[in-house]
């Protein structure tokens, strides 16, 4: 028997076996950027690492003896989810592997004794092995996924200063209360920032409104007016009009445009105003100032 | 026990809060700020929250207090500094504290106490020169008559 175990049989025939092997993985290798040079590579490399692998006798991915293979498997798994290959691609990895090396334990196989003690084991590592990849895939997947939808809700949530002392907010998307929190929390910082007196929420890029983003806008002006600056709301087509009044949601104390153009005219006014009125003050006083000299003339005079 | 400062620069009181307040604090401080409104016949009060990193709602409702009583006393009270997460947490609470003109710090603080004090002159300078006019009209027709 001896000479025909896995080991053995992986030790000698390892040249063919990575040459079948490769050979069946070629169709995927045009994809995603992966040569086949990088292919034989990786294959060659797993075959050594399962060759010590066996050799120390461990016989599942939870030994610490296994770590290094592992560690491979979940590299290739991350290099081709990046390369764009589908979930069967990547597990094709470790499957088609087993396709070539089961016939050639046939021998063994149709033993009972060494069906059990080699053939089995060895089918079931590879399974595990493969499924490995598959787990990886989907880690890695999700990651992408988080890293994305975090990456939308900064995104998607800029706070511009186009005036001084006016920042701009163009919401785009569904507000929900995480993205409300996300966008308070950067308006306020940026009101701190900038000290700015006046921000324009842009709403032309949100789809429904309904009571819930209603009531988290109301608390974003409430929040703001708290930090000393005003809001005015832009962008309320006219769908958002009519729900908002249907929905009985109170805007009267908020000033609100259709537009942002007409938001930032009143924001330019805004700010101007209270030039004007100091202005306006000034003027008054100088008018009072003169009015009582001429007073006093005139009473001098009579005297 | 620990007080509040309370500095007067003209005829503004300032309140510079530097400390976590506690609520016996806060009580202390609102009954020194009207006697040394009463002392001083201070127009305006600028009390400083930038420091502050908790105010729960027994600290809302005395600073809005605060400001009602000083009104009483004829002064204005701006509150400033209020910290972006302090603003959420009022906001989240309820205390969106709409009697209090608040600013974003100390120098937006002063202008916007000055507007309003002038505004606040202005209508009562107007207000006597009307009734001035009015007891000049009725001189003038008395002389007439």
């Amino acid at each position: 028997m001896k000479g025909q175990k896995f080991p053995d049989i992986l030790r000698k025939r390892t040249d063919e076996i990575l040459e079948n092997w490769v050979k069946r993985q070629l169709p995927l290798a045009g994809k995603g950027g992966i040569t086949p040079d990088e292919l034989r590579r990786q294959c060659a490399e797993f075959l050594n690492l399962l060759e010590n692998v066996m050799q120390s006798g461990a016989s599942s991915p939870d030994d610490p003896k296994m770590a290094p293979i592992v560690e491979f498997l979940k590299e290739v798994s991350r290099d081709r989810v990046m390369k764009g290959f589908s979930p069967t691609e990547t597990a094709a990895f470790i499957f088609s592997l087993k396709e070539i090396v089961l016939p050639m334990l046939q021998p063994l196989a149709k033993n009972e004794e060494t069906f059990s003690s080699e053939v089995m084991p060895l089918s079931l590592l590879l399974d595990q092995m493969g499924l490995l990849t598959f787990e990886q895939y989907l880690n890695n997947r999700e990651e992408v996924i988080a890293r994305q939808q975090l990456d939308m809700t900064e995104l998607s949530t800029p706070v511009v200063k186009i005036w001084d002392g006016i920042l701009a907010l163009p919401l785009i998307g569904t507000l929900d209360s995480r993205r409300t929190m996300t966008v308070m929390e950067k308006l306020l910082q940026k009101i701190v920032d900038t000290t700015a007196t006046v921000a324009i929420l842009d709403i032309t890029g949100v789809p429904t409104v309904d009571t819930l983003v209603a009531n988290h806008i109301m608390k974003t002006v409430a929040a703001t007016r708290l930090l000393g600056a005003e809001v005015i709301i832009t962008g309320v087509s006219p769908a958002i009009a009519q729900t908002i009044v249907h929905l009985g949601v109170d805007l009267s104390g908020i000033q609100t445009r259709a537009t942002m153009a007409d938001g930032l005219k009143l924001a330019l006014r805004m700010t101007k105003q209270q030039m004007t009125e100091e202005a306006r003050n000034g003027v008054n006083l100088l008018e009072k100032g003169i009015a009582a000299t001429q007073a006093a003339q005139a009473r001098k005079g009579r005297s | 026990m620990e007080k509040i400062p309370i500095i007067k620069v003209g005829d503004t009181l300032l309140v510079s809060i530097q400390t976590d307040l506690q609520d016996q604090i806060a009580m202390t401080m609102q009954t020194d700020l009207l006697g040394r409104i009463e002392q001083t016949s201070a127009r305006g009060v600028i009390i400083d929250i930038s420091v502050v990193d908790i105010v729960d709602s027994f600290l809302g409702r005395v600073l809005s207090e605060t400001a009602s009583m000083a009104r009483i006393m004829n002064a204005v009270v701006v509150v400033v500094g209020i910290q972006p997460s302090v603003a959420i947490t009022l906001v989240e609470l309820g205390l969106e504290l709409k009697q209090i003109p608040t600013a974003l710090n100390v120098e937006r603080g002063l202008q916007l106490l000055r507007e309003r004090i002038a505004w606040e002159d202005h209508a009562v300078a107007d207000d006597a020169e009307s009734r001035e006019l009015g007891r000049e009209e009725e001189r003038a027709r008395n002389g007439h008559g």
